[in-house]
């Protein structure tokens, strides 16, 4: 009876004090969540809103006076927004595949143990993480001494390779079992072979953790665009953004210093300038909201793999 | 013929050799140049005579770097922030990982975990943008909300002051859902054995995390620190430059050292300086990476870098 009261309580108390932490999980997770959701439904919902409702009660959570004016708008003239994503989605591509197979390859060699020279090449890749020029003399290379000002290669170059995906897919390669490839050795595979056609296909999960990561680097890049590309119809998508949003408000600035009574001022006026921002954002955000829930899991795989293996 | 000749081991490995060449040419060229490039920062430099044949110029550069009044102020809002968002990203991460593990319904999880790592995909371009929907004095949400309640508003934008909570939320908003995956990862790692063994001994689930989880834990969240704070003379360019911008009347609050060189180079086409400025910074990372591995292999050996 006494026993059966004790074991009663020590259960009611277990109870009690996961309740507690059950609450506080969900309540603590909720709000961290919420707050990394919200913003993007303001955005959205801004970008629904007339320009009228938003000057008047500002950005809200929910539309107001639902309108597709500022959509309108961003296609009017949907060439400059479709050439932008056309410069994106091929650095993507080739990026992606350019830096994946150069990455892959290079993981390869520095994980052949038979090859005796492996670990100064790895201190060779490895060292630039340490220690490197800074800004000025890589900026001076590019535009200088490799010309590439205006040239898509100055987009693709700076995140071709990375010390960090090669870390992450020589950490990979290591996984698979030395056998296999002696076996395709005895069979008569050269290394390139051994690695096309016995490493790479057990690699996919690797590479589509690397590649993802290359992918969304040149997906989401507007600095090296901004360093290198002074052409309009040059620019990616997310420079194109940064162009638009600050071009805007400087214009906004501008015909607000003329004053009200010019012509451009009136048009200027009628112009949505703040639901027009928040749809441009919606349209260059779109795609890799859509692709996220998809390729999360990959991303997941990489870090924890990266997490293991800095 | 000698078989472990240099000649002999290159024959050898030639297909090695081949297949790594390309790496090993692109790193020559976009990362041992640039560290070759350096001596910029003792030159003069001028567009005909380039890098190697500029004038030298002494530690003229460097006076005028660390006499701008600058370099201090730089430095030490670089180191700060750096600090600031170590320490906040790094309880938040952990705590919503522990949470995250205590969770019972999957699917609250799962979709929870998911919306956290919703920011990580986006650019930091687009998160200015988010920034200015929140934030702006005019149209601003958290403006419109302190009308609605008979507040004053805030102007965010000349308000140096609050830029510290600003850009702490919003790295620590960028970055939680990727965080928080390594500590999860360490806390799957941990033997479940242990907590049966706790729980029998009557453990609550309180002392459970905080004797168990957290603890066995910590050596992630070391290795984590100690490599973050190995990039403490490292500013996040991306983020500051969206966030603060141009924005003159921040800068006591938000210039970090990368900021200021970005500004001296492409604003002021102040090549000696911005070059004087990055020498400055890399030698300082690189001295606290060698502090950093030191420490990591004082604590574990099998953790350090080289």
């Amino acid at each position: 009876m006494n026993e059966n009261t004790t074991a009663r309580a020590k259960r009611i108390k277990r109870g009690l004090d996961s309740r507690v932490l059950a609450f506080l999980s969900y309540f603590i997770n909720g709000v961290v969540a919420l707050f990394c959701l919200v913003p993007f439904i303001m955005v959205i919902s801004a970008s629904f809103s007339s320009e009228e409702a938003i000057k008047l009660n500002g950005f809200s959570l929910l539309p107001q006076n639902f309108t597709l004016e500022a959509y309108s708008t961003v296609f009017k003239e949907p060439s400059v927004i479709l050439r932008a994503y056309g410069v994106t989605i091929f650095l993507t591509i080739f990026g992606t595949v350019a830096g994946l197979f150069l990455q892959t390859m290079t993981a390869y060699v520095l994980s052949r143990k038979e090859f005796e020279w492996r670990n100064k090449f790895s201190f060779f890749f490895y060292f630039t993480t340490l220690f490197n020029g800074g800004l000025v003399p890589y900026f001076v290379l590019m535009t200088r001494y490799l010309g590439l000002k205006d040239n898509y290669l100055a987009l693709v170059l700076p995140l071709l390779f990375s010390v960090y995906n090669l870390l992450i897919m020589k950490s990979y390669i290591m996984g698979i079992p030395e056998s296999l490839i002696d076996a395709a050795k005895i069979d008569g595979c050269g290394e390139f072979g051994t690695m096309v056609k016995v490493v790479m296909p057990l690699l996919k999960p690797a590479m589509a953790t690397v590649g993802l990561f290359i992918a969304l680097a040149y997906w989401n890049d507007w600095y090296n665009a901004m360093l290198y590309i002074g052409k309009d119809e040059m620019q990616p998508l997310q420079y194109f953004l940064y162009e638009q949003v600050n071009n805007i408000e400087a214009y906004k600035r501008l015909v607000e210093s003329m004053g009200g009574g010019s012509t451009a001022a009136v048009s200027a006026m009628s112009m949505p300038t703040q639901s027009l921002k928040m749809a441009l954002t919606v349209v260059v955000t779109g795609p890799i909201i859509l692709l996220y829930p998809f390729v999360q899991r990959y991303f997941v795989q990489g870090i924890t793999i990266g997490a293991v293996k800095g | 013929m000698n078989k472990n000749g240099f000649l002999h081991k290159l024959k050898k490995y030639r297909v090695f050799l081949l297949m790594i060449l390309p790496a090993v040419i692109y790193t020559l060229v976009f990362s041992y140049i640039p560290m070759a490039g350096i001596v910029m920062a003792f030159k003069k430099y001028t567009y005909a005579g380039g890098i190697f044949n500029s004038p030298w110029n002494g530690l003229k550069n460097f006076e005028f770097f660390f006499k701008s009044g600058q370099a201090f102020l730089v430095t030490k809002n670089t180191v700060l922030y750096n600090l600031m968002f170590i320490a906040f990203n790094t309880v938040l991460q952990m705590t919503v990982a522990i949470l995250l593990t205590e969770m019972k319904n999957k699917h609250f999880r799962k979709i929870s975990q998911s919306v956290m790592f919703l920011p990580y995909f986006i650019s930091w371009v687009i998160v200015s943008v988010i920034a200015f929907n929140l934030l702006s004095y005019d149209y601003g949400f958290i403006n419109g909300i302190l009308t609605k309640l008979g507040l004053g508003k805030i102007n965010f934008y000349t308000t140096g002051a609050l830029w510290p909570f600003i850009l702490i939320l919003f790295n620590a908003w960028k970055s939680v859902g990727y965080g928080s995956v390594m500590y999860l990862a360490a806390i799957m790692g941990i033997d479940t054995s242990i907590y049966e063994a706790a729980s029998i001994d009557g453990a609550n689930v309180f002392q459970r995390i905080f004797k168990i989880t957290i603890p066995l834990m910590m050596p992630t969240v070391i290795i984590l620190l100690l490599l973050s704070v190995g990039g403490i003379f490292r500013g996040n360019f991306d983020m500051f430059y969206n966030l603060v911008g141009k924005n003159g009347t921040l800068y006591n609050y938000t210039d970090v050292i990368d900021t200021l060189t970005f500004r001296a180079l492409i604003a002021n086409n102040d090549f000696g300086m911005a070059a004087a400025a990055g020498f400055y910074q890399s030698v300082l990372c690189f001295i606290t990476i060698l502090l950093v591995n030191k420490l990591v292999s004082v604590y574990n050996k099998d953790y350090s870098l080289f």
